[in-house]
């Protein structure tokens, strides 16, 4: 299950496992996490922690709730997140990966099945009694290992490209290729495109009845990887194409 | 007797599918016809290759039976008292014979048990198109540069959105995500959502399983359809492409259909009898 780890100016005090539906954090007593601080408000945060989620909410306290160093109203709780409430820090684990778990089971689709009716789960209050059903019972249920935060785009070639125009009217004009996808060319024309993956950068033709061509050979329809100082030809236009040094 | 319509020349209809990086085999599946405007994908789940057999059972069903319907009646015809398009009660009738197909297959062969699907289902008439959806995978619309999902997710990470708990940008970090609260084949009964939406010349429908709105950020899906929309087969390659170099964790699959021009059915007994001679 997920955890925080607490300390104060880098000694760890204790650990605090996430076993309840809502975890509320303040200096009262009747706190789940009591921290007896004069920074920390009698109700400071809460936590509600749904299946592998952890949503981490400040109830409108005095000096206010920071995650990485951000202040927060509201949070859904990464792996090694660090919350600060006063002068303490807390460092949220997520669920460890099982020891049954493969990289195969995250992302699988399951089903979840709500209690009778059908009724889709009720936002955090209500008792916890649903429950999740791989839709194949004979799967093994284990929780999946952690996940990178799958929004996180592909990691692009670390070095930038750019293409300097070298003939024409925009002759010297320099543009750098950041972007996933960068289209060169005239629509209805010639048009080729520029794609930016993890390995390097690919031009491929998009439209039109010529093929670019890269260092005086005509491209075939399929993609090709550019290679520094390549000169493209597209729509009449010369250009070379050249990483930009970090 | 009824004219048959050939959408073929109206409709440009492009689909990819992939295992993706990780997983073994691909559990997802996919049919598209032109000629009479449908496209369907649905992406099954399941132990060993229980997924494959539910998604297949699915489109397989959906297709034929859509095909043999469209024979003998026109989907945009109102047929009995509820005053709704044939193409409407076509997709709830195939749907749910399928769900009943999966059940039925799942109870026979404890290997299948539990087995199930997600759905989504497009049929083109008349300027139109009806959707069919159960689950998480998802059809979106581009109209002139604006990108817009069309169906709701049938899922806890939705249902979480809806209810204010946590916002679309948190959304992206939930570790519940796949978890639908609606699937095909798992309980006897399932009810089809379905809408009907005007189209335009011009406009591009996506649909796709979560392999690719999971790796792949909206905005991203966005910028690679309107860069490439004058390549179709290209995009549809670079949406999977992407997918793929993000991580490519699950099945990707996508369908991309461009509606080219208007296919309004003519009414009146003169356009009707111009249309003889087309």
């Amino acid at each position: 299950m997920a955890k925080l780890i607490m300390s104060l100016d880098n000694a760890v005090i204790r650990e605090l496992p996430l076993d309840k539906e809502r975890v509320t954090i303040g200096r009262k007593a009747h706190n789940d996490i009591q921290i007896d601080n004069l920074a920390v408000s009698g109700e400071h945060a809460l936590i509600v922690t749904i299946l592998k989620d952890s949503f981490l909410e400040d109830l409108g306290s005095t000096n206010g709730t920071l995650v990485n160093g951000n202040p927060i109203k509201k949070h859904i709780l990464q792996n090694n997140d660090v919350v600060e409430i006063g002068k303490y820090k807390l460092k949220y684990e997520s669920e460890s990966p099982g020891g049954q778990s493969s990289v195969a089971d995250f992302e699988k689709t399951m089903v979840l099945r709500a209690p009778m009716g059908g009724k889709p789960p009720e936002a955090p209050g209500s008792s916890g009694d649903t429950q999740v059903r791989p839709a194949a019972p004979a799967a093994p249920k284990s929780p999946p290992p952690t996940p990178a935060p799958t929004a996180a785009p592909a990691k692009s070639t670390d070095k930038i490209a750019a293409i300097q125009i070298l003939s024409g009217p925009s002759a010297g004009k320099e543009l750098e290729l950041v972007k996933n996808l960068t289209t060169l060319g005239k629509p209805g024309v010639q048009v080729a495109v520029i794609t930016r993956r993890p390995h390097g950068y690919f031009i491929t033709h998009v439209e039109g009845a010529t093929l670019p061509v890269v260092n005086g050979k005509s491209l075939d329809a399929q993609a090709h990887q550019l290679n520094d100082h390549d000169v493209v030809e597209l729509a009449g236009v010369k250009m070379e194409f050249f990483f930009k040094n970090n | 007797m009824t004219v048959t319509t050939n959408l073929g020349t109206v409709l440009e209809v492009v689909t990819a599918t992939d295992t993706g990086m990780v997983r073994s085999h691909n559990e997802d599946s996919i049919a598209a016809d032109a000629q009479i405007g449908l496209a369907v994908l649905a992406d099954g789940m399941g132990g060993y290759n229980a997924g494959e057999v539910a998604s297949g059972i699915a489109v397989a069903m959906l297709t034929t039976e859509m095909k043999q319907a469209l024979e003998h009646g026109e989907p945009h015809e109102i047929k009995g008292v509820s005053g709704e398009p044939t193409a409407v009660a076509l997709i709830r009738e195939t749907s749910a014979k399928a769900n009943a197909a999966i059940f039925q297959t799942a109870k026979s062969q404890p290997q299948y048990a539990g087995m199930g699907t997600t759905l989504v289902v497009a049929l083109f008439y008349d300027n139109r198109m009806t959707v069919g959806h159960i689950g998480d995978s998802r059809l979106y619309r581009l109209r002139s540069e604006t990108f817009e999902q069309v169906t709701r997710d049938h899922s806890l990470l939705q249902d979480q959105i809806d209810s204010g708990l946590i916002s679309k940008e948190q959304a992206r970090f939930s570790q519940n995500k796949n978890l639908v609260t609606r699937a095909v084949g798992i309980d006897p009964e399932v009810e089809t959502e379905i809408h009907t939406y005007d189209v335009s010349p011009g406009d591009i429908y996506l649909l796709c399983s979560d392999g690719l709105s999971d790796m792949v950020v909206d905005d991203d899906i966005q910028a690679t359809l309107v860069t490439l929309q004058s390549n179709l087969q290209l995009a549809a390659k670079q949406l999977v492409q992407q997918a793929n170099d993000n991580g490519g964790r699950d099945n990707v699959s996508v369908i991309l259909v461009r509606v080219l021009a208007d296919f309004a059915v003519p009414t009146g007994w003169f356009a009707r009898f111009k249309a003889w001679f087309r």
